[in-house]
């Protein structure tokens, strides 16, 4: 019995390996083949062997930059009021109506961005902003990171002992002053944590970016966020399904290209694991400390 | 998880030196906080209310021919019907692969490891697999899974591109989190019970089989089924081993052909829809999302009830 729960235990290690090496190898070869000053180029067009990486780098930084802008307020916010002031009764409610926002499905959030937020908040932040835009896709992915970021944090804040909150009353200090002086602070390492994650999925977010963000073949350099745009995740998208009509393609041209979404994956991987690794240091630091 | 209902000792203390003095900032921050908090649920009813409303159109037009009609090009007669099917078939997929092998594992992390270098370093892979992007995962599926599928015969017509290759996909990208959530529910059955077990000379696995594992049920089937519903509306990793070259599959094959052979997932055709350009299939999308969205909300009130109902003070 035993070896077989080890054996699955080592089935996620497996797993693990199996993403690097299928990730590794391709990508080795994407970047042998093709040449490497393609890499900085007027933007991503793959099928015209251009894999600007700025151009996707900029996209998805612009994207996780908007969404972790919508997602900090409402995430903390939400988690600090669950956590400190909402009544065991209005808690009960409350939570479980959070958490099925985090059961939404990511394309459902991407037709909402595409279909809602871009003609009723973008565009009248911005009335040149197109159907497309980075805006409406960081919008996006913000409410969809905001569960997360209020989830983490308030287990954060839940960890901190209540003889510390007793302690700050003891001094004679207000509900205010106790939660914003010294629960805050406790926790901070938690609130890190918690945003450093969000982010990490934000980066990683495909569906929404997909959608709404507009550029499925390619896109130019742009740093507007009013404008189309293209992400790491995006631009996979793209090759995956052929929008940019390379899956079937032949030729020496379209086996690049093709073979770039490997590459992006690598990049995409290893930026989400280090942030990940990141914020495991800051979490693990709350449990060290209580 | 819910808190309990006894006032806390450092709110009634609170109370008792504060008395009545109510500063701007005892409003104000709160009320700011509580803000934050309705701003994330006024999305959530909205993105509600605008799909229901986009989706009137299809519904009431068409009745129940949305959810039974075969897929098509053509908006008035299209339906869910491949789409659905594919999707209960990959969650099947996932749930026979993802809960014995994420169950076994966290069962041996929590009951039979030593806290030792491995066990840590097993511990920390999980956590970042629960972080890999999922489209990261459909790259798995495209380069082993598929070849898998292939190598073993069970290709079909689609070069491994089929239901099992994406069931293999979905069920890697949720295992970590099933390991996770059991892990979480097997460390809250206290160690009384199983010092209890082993005081009256039961083996180790007698104490796992008929006492943690039943009393960390409910912890680990409300997982799973959050974890199921998870899968079941993932759409970028199916996209690249081959969901979406179901679109114009229909269901006159054997079982066996419908296996192995082109398939689609409804986030799969929400997705390939929602793209079409001009108007008609816009209400269509809307309807097919409501769909998606009833199976998902369903499942996660499922779970929510069984937690509550469920949930064990110690």
């Amino acid at each position: 019995m035993r070896l077989l729960f080890t054996g699955a235990a080592v089935t996620s290690v497996l797993i693990s390996l199996l993403i690097v090496g299928s990730l590794a190898g391709e990508a080795w070869s994407f970047l042998r083949s093709v040449n490497l000053s393609s890499l900085w180029d007027l933007g991503w067009f793959p099928r015209r062997e251009m894999f600007d990486i700025k151009t996707v780098l900029v996209g998805t930084l612009l994207i996780s930059l908007i969404a972790m802008l919508v997602a900090t307020p409402l995430g903390l916010g939400a988690a600090i009021y669950l956590s400190e002031y909402a009544r065991p009764r209005a808690r009960r409610w409350l939570k479980p109506i959070l958490e099925v926002l985090a059961g939404v499905p990511s394309v459902v959030l991407g037709y909402f961005a595409l279909t809602w937020i871009s003609p009723n908040i973008v565009q009248r932040l911005n009335p040149h902003a197109g159907v497309f835009s980075m805006a409406a896709a960081g919008i996006g992915v913000g409410i969809l990171v905001t569960p997360l970021v209020a989830s983490v944090t308030e287990d954060a804040m839940q960890a901190v002992p209540h003889a510390l909150r007793e302690a700050s009353y003891g001094l004679g200090a207000k509900k205010v002053t106790t939660v914003t002086r010294v629960v805050f602070p406790a926790a901070a390492s938690g609130i890190v944590a918690s945003l450093i994650l969000g982010i990490s999925r934000a980066i990683g977010e495909t569906m929404v970016v997909a959608m709404a963000a507009g550029a499925v073949g390619g896109s130019l350099f742009e740093v507007n966020v009013f404008e189309p745009g293209q992400t790491m995740t995006a631009a996979m998208t793209a090759l995956a399904i052929g929008s940019d009509q390379v899956a079937g393609g032949g030729g020496e041209g379209a086996v690049n290209a093709f073979q770039s979404l490997f590459f992006l994956g690598l990049l995409l991987f290893l930026m989400t694991l280090g942030l990940n690794l990141l914020s495991d240091r800051f979490v693990r630091r709350v449990r060290e400390k209580y | 998880m819910t808190a309990p209902a006894v006032p806390r000792t450092e709110d009634l203390v609170g109370q008792s030196i504060q008395g009545r003095r109510v500063g701007f900032g005892d409003i104000a921050f709160p009320a700011a906080l509580l803000l934050a908090l309705l701003f994330a649920l006024l999305f959530l009813s909205t993105l509600l209310v605008d799909v229901f409303v986009r989706a009137w159109d299809a519904l009431a037009g068409r009745g129940f021919s949305v959810v039974t009609n075969p897929l098509s090009l053509n908006a008035e007669t299209a339906g869910l019907w491949q789409s659905i099917m594919g999707s209960l078939a990959l969650t099947a997929v996932v749930a026979v692969l993802a809960f014995p092998i994420g169950v076994g594992a966290a069962v041996y992390l929590e009951e039979y490891a030593s806290d030792n270098r491995f066990t840590r370093f097993i511990n920390t892979n999980i956590r970042n697999l629960a972080g890999v992007p999922s489209i990261v995962y459909g790259i798995l599926g495209f380069t082993i899974f598929v070849r898998f599928v292939n190598a073993t015969g069970a290709g079909g017509g689609v070069g491994g591109k089929n239901l099992l290759a994406g069931g293999l996909t979905l069920a890697a990208l949720v295992l970590p989190i099933v390991i996770i959530t059991t892990a979480e529910a097997l460390r809250a059955v206290p160690a009384a019970i199983r010092e209890a077990g082993f005081g009256v000379g039961a083996t180790r696995w007698e104490v796992i089989r008929y006492h943690v594992v039943p009393y960390a049920a409910p912890g680990i089937l409300t997982g799973t089924v959050l974890t199921l519903a998870r899968a079941f509306g993932e759409t970028a990793p199916l996209l690249l081993v081959g969901a979406a070259t179901g679109f114009f599959s229909v269901g006159a094959a054997g079982p066996l052909d419908k296996i192995t052979g082109p398939y689609t997932a409804l986030p799969v055709t929400i997705f390939s829809w929602a793209r079409q350009p001009g108007a008609d299939f816009r209400s269509l999308t809307a309807a097919a999302i409501v769909v998606l969205l009833a199976v998902m909300l369903t499942a996660n009130a499922a779970a929510i009830i069984l937690r509550n109902r469920f949930e064990r003070k110690w």
